[in-house]
């Protein structure tokens, strides 16, 4: 008597009732398919989260100043710091002194200053930007995709020069959409007290960042950034001679966060005597990773909920499984008086109650999945339910049988034969 | 010695139904049977054959009294052994057939060589050899609902045959049939008792077919008799 042959019986035993089975396994079919569903949709949700934060750079350190009675740091490029004396600014020496410390570890500096924003005006058109000083760095390690013409190049940098890039939503608005068409044409840019003059080198692909995603200015309206020389912007800005905060990229070997740690260490080892900033450095893997420890929270609490449809299923597999017993009592005898051990018995009903889980958890995976690759195509990063997730709610589908099978099972095993067999 | 397969003495068997009430339905049971013999017990209803029957095949144990079976202890047996008797000494055919009612006739009779740990295949080739003898390998594929009731006990007697037991009890075999169908069930038990040599026990209440057996015993109150016995006790 081995387990093929328990599946055998259990399966024939199966046929014999198919509709009752098919109802039986519905509680098990809509706890897996809800848990495999809510797993799928959520694992889809958090890789549209850490995919976009990656595209910003997953290497990336963002080291900014901090005012040491406000504990909150500067954020990126766009974070202001009012009023700030520029002896506090962090300085070019300061930077090239990081690089230097890290060596190899760092791959790319950027730095980024905000001069303001306005609207580039041509022939009545119109488009809004945002104007950012950077530096030869700032494109790669913001991973900048390049559409047409050049980024910057050392002697723009040094040379001040009034070349800049612009977004292809820009181009869209002021040169209908002709990328090569705008390059080399002068802009003209209106900000609030001046009118300035640039020469478009470059044209990048605009992409909506996650953060900034969420504003609420109509599409044709959209601050996109232009991008110019940092020193340019420094001498349209005022001449300050510092910056309120860079990005570094770590090399894809190093771990981030640690270099986060000793980046700002070393930073602030300039601040130590400064009483009113210090540095604070976060790394974009540090959010990413608290990003996806609270999604994967989410997840998990709901597939929990979920899992309550599973313990109701499994009374529905013992509810079935107890009236089998009492409709096969004359059979149970029969096969005790030809031989059948007490085991026998029981493994024949766990094994029933584990295939109605088993068929019923794999129907459920199926339709989890279905459902999770539709809601995850809502969420805009299609997912298929994980490999451990399966193999979880093959486990826990089978548990469910034995746990809920065993009961049953063991009462049928328990009969008294001469009693069985007299049963009508 | 050597040709005795039961041998019981004095078996008492009691039911308790309820604290105070006890039943005895069993007042002393002695009984051997010797290898070969095709006998039968007769009684009344509700005289203590199917007790009595249970007891001998080891589906039931006694209260008191001793019984080995086949030179096994059955009262020092374990539940564990008791299957295992049921399984390989005892072949039981019983007056409703008692197959299962969702596999076909062949599966039937494999059941107990199932319980036993044949292989599948000896299994199959063993369950078809029987049907053969017992004339149903024409239907070896039919379900119990789709034979008549002398078809399902002709497959009963093959499945009793199985695992080839040391005796065959027989409760009734032929009460759900015409007298013509019960014939060719007791043409079977006849022939498998010559030639194959098995020992049959054949319970009834019908004296004409226990006449055709080689022993009649008779079961009155709770009390085993032989027929001469009992015809000394209740003249007439």
């Amino acid at each position: 008597m081995n387990l093929g042959e328990n599946i055998r019986l259990a399966w024939e035993g199966l046929k014999a009732n198919k509709m009752r089975a098919l109802l039986t396994m519905l509680g098990i079919i809509i706890g897996i398919s809800s848990v495999i569903g809510i797993l799928t949709v959520g694992s889809g949700l958090s890789g549209s989260v850490t995919g976009s934060l990656s595209s910003l750079g997953a290497g990336n350190i963002t080291i900014a100043l901090q005012e040491r009675e406000d504990e909150h740091p500067a954020m990126g490029p766009f974070g202001s710091l009012h009023n700030i004396d520029p002896t506090n600014l962090i300085t070019d020496e300061m930077i090239g002194a990081l690089s230097d410390r890290f060596g190899d570890a760092i791959v790319g500096v950027s730095l980024a200053e905000d001069a303001g924003s306005g609207q580039a005006k041509l022939e009545g058109r119109y488009a809004n930007v945002s104007l950012v000083g950077v530096n030869t760095g700032y494109l790669d390690v913001n991973t900048i995709k390049l559409v047409k013409g050049r980024g910057f190049f050392n002697r723009d940098i040094e040379g001040m020069r009034n070349g800049v890039l612009v977004s292809d939503k820009l181009v869209n608005n002021l040169f209908g959409g002709d990328a090569a068409s705008a390059l080399g044409q002068e802009l003209i840019v209106y900000l609030d007290d001046e009118i300035l003059a640039f020469n478009i080198i470059g044209v990048y692909e605009y992409e909506v960042s996650p953060v900034m995603g969420l504003t609420t200015s109509s599409e044709r309206d959209i601050y996109t950034s232009l991008y110019l020389p940092v020193t340019t912007a420094k001498k349209l800005g005022g001449a300050e001679s510092g910056y309120t905060s860079f990005t570094i990229t770590a090399a894809g070997s190093t771990d981030s966060i640690a270099l986060a740690t000793q980046a700002e260490d070393f930073m602030n080892r300039y601040y130590a005597n400064n009483p009113d900033y210090r540095v604070t450095a976060m790394s974009m893997e540090s959010l990413l990773e608290s990003v996806n420890a609270v999604m994967g929270a989410i997840s998990i609490a709901l597939s929990l909920i979920a899992g309550i449809s599973l313990v109701v299923g499994g009374i529905g597999v013992m509810n079935i499984m107890l009236v089998s017993v009492t409709e096969r009592t004359r059979e149970i005898g029969t096969r005790k008086a030809l031989g059948a051990t007490n085991s026998n018995i029981r493994g024949q009903f766990i094994v029933e109650s584990m295939i109605i889980c088993l068929i019923g958890g794999v129907i459920g995976i199926i339709f989890g999945a279905i459902l999770g690759y539709i809601g995850s195509l809502l969420v805009g990063m299609v997912a298929l339910p994980s490999l451990s997730s399966i193999a979880l709610s093959v486990g826990f589908s089978l548990a469910i049988g034995i746990f809920f099978g065993y009961y049953p099972a063991n009462k049928a095993a328990l009969l008294d034969p001469i009693e069985a067999l007299r049963y009508e | 010695m050597q040709n005795l397969i039961i041998q019981m003495s004095t078996i008492v068997k009691r039911f308790y139904i309820g604290e105070p009430n006890e039943l005895e339905v069993l007042h002393g049971i002695d009984l051997t049977v010797e290898k070969g013999e095709f006998l039968s017990i007769v009684g009344v209803s509700g005289s203590g054959k199917t007790t009595l029957m249970n007891i001998i095949g080891a589906l039931d144990r006694a209260t008191e009294g001793s019984y080995i079976l086949n030179n096994t202890v059955i009262e020092e047996a374990e539940d564990e052994e008791l299957s295992a008797i049921r399984n390989r000494q005892v072949g039981f055919v019983f007056q409703n057939f008692n197959l299962i009612p969702r596999t076909n006739a062949l599966k039937n009779v494999e059941l107990p060589m199932m319980y036993a740990g044949v292989n599948q295949r000896r299994r199959t080739e063993r369950a078809k050899e029987l049907l053969a003898m017992v004339g149903m390998e024409e239907r070896m594929n039919h379900r119990p609902n789709e034979l008549s009731g002398g078809e399902k006990q002709r497959v009963a007697i093959a499945r009793a045959m199985a695992n080839d037991p040391a005796i065959i009890l027989a409760d009734e075999p032929t009460g759900s049939l015409d007298s013509k169908t019960g014939r060719l069930v007791m043409d079977l038990f006849h022939q498998l008792n010559r030639e194959q040599g098995k020992t049959i026990i054949l319970i009834t209440h019908n004296s004409e077919l226990a006449g055709e057996t080689g022993r009649i015993l008779t079961m009155h109150d709770g009390l085993l008799f032989d027929e001469q016995e009992v015809t000394r006790h209740e003249p007439g």
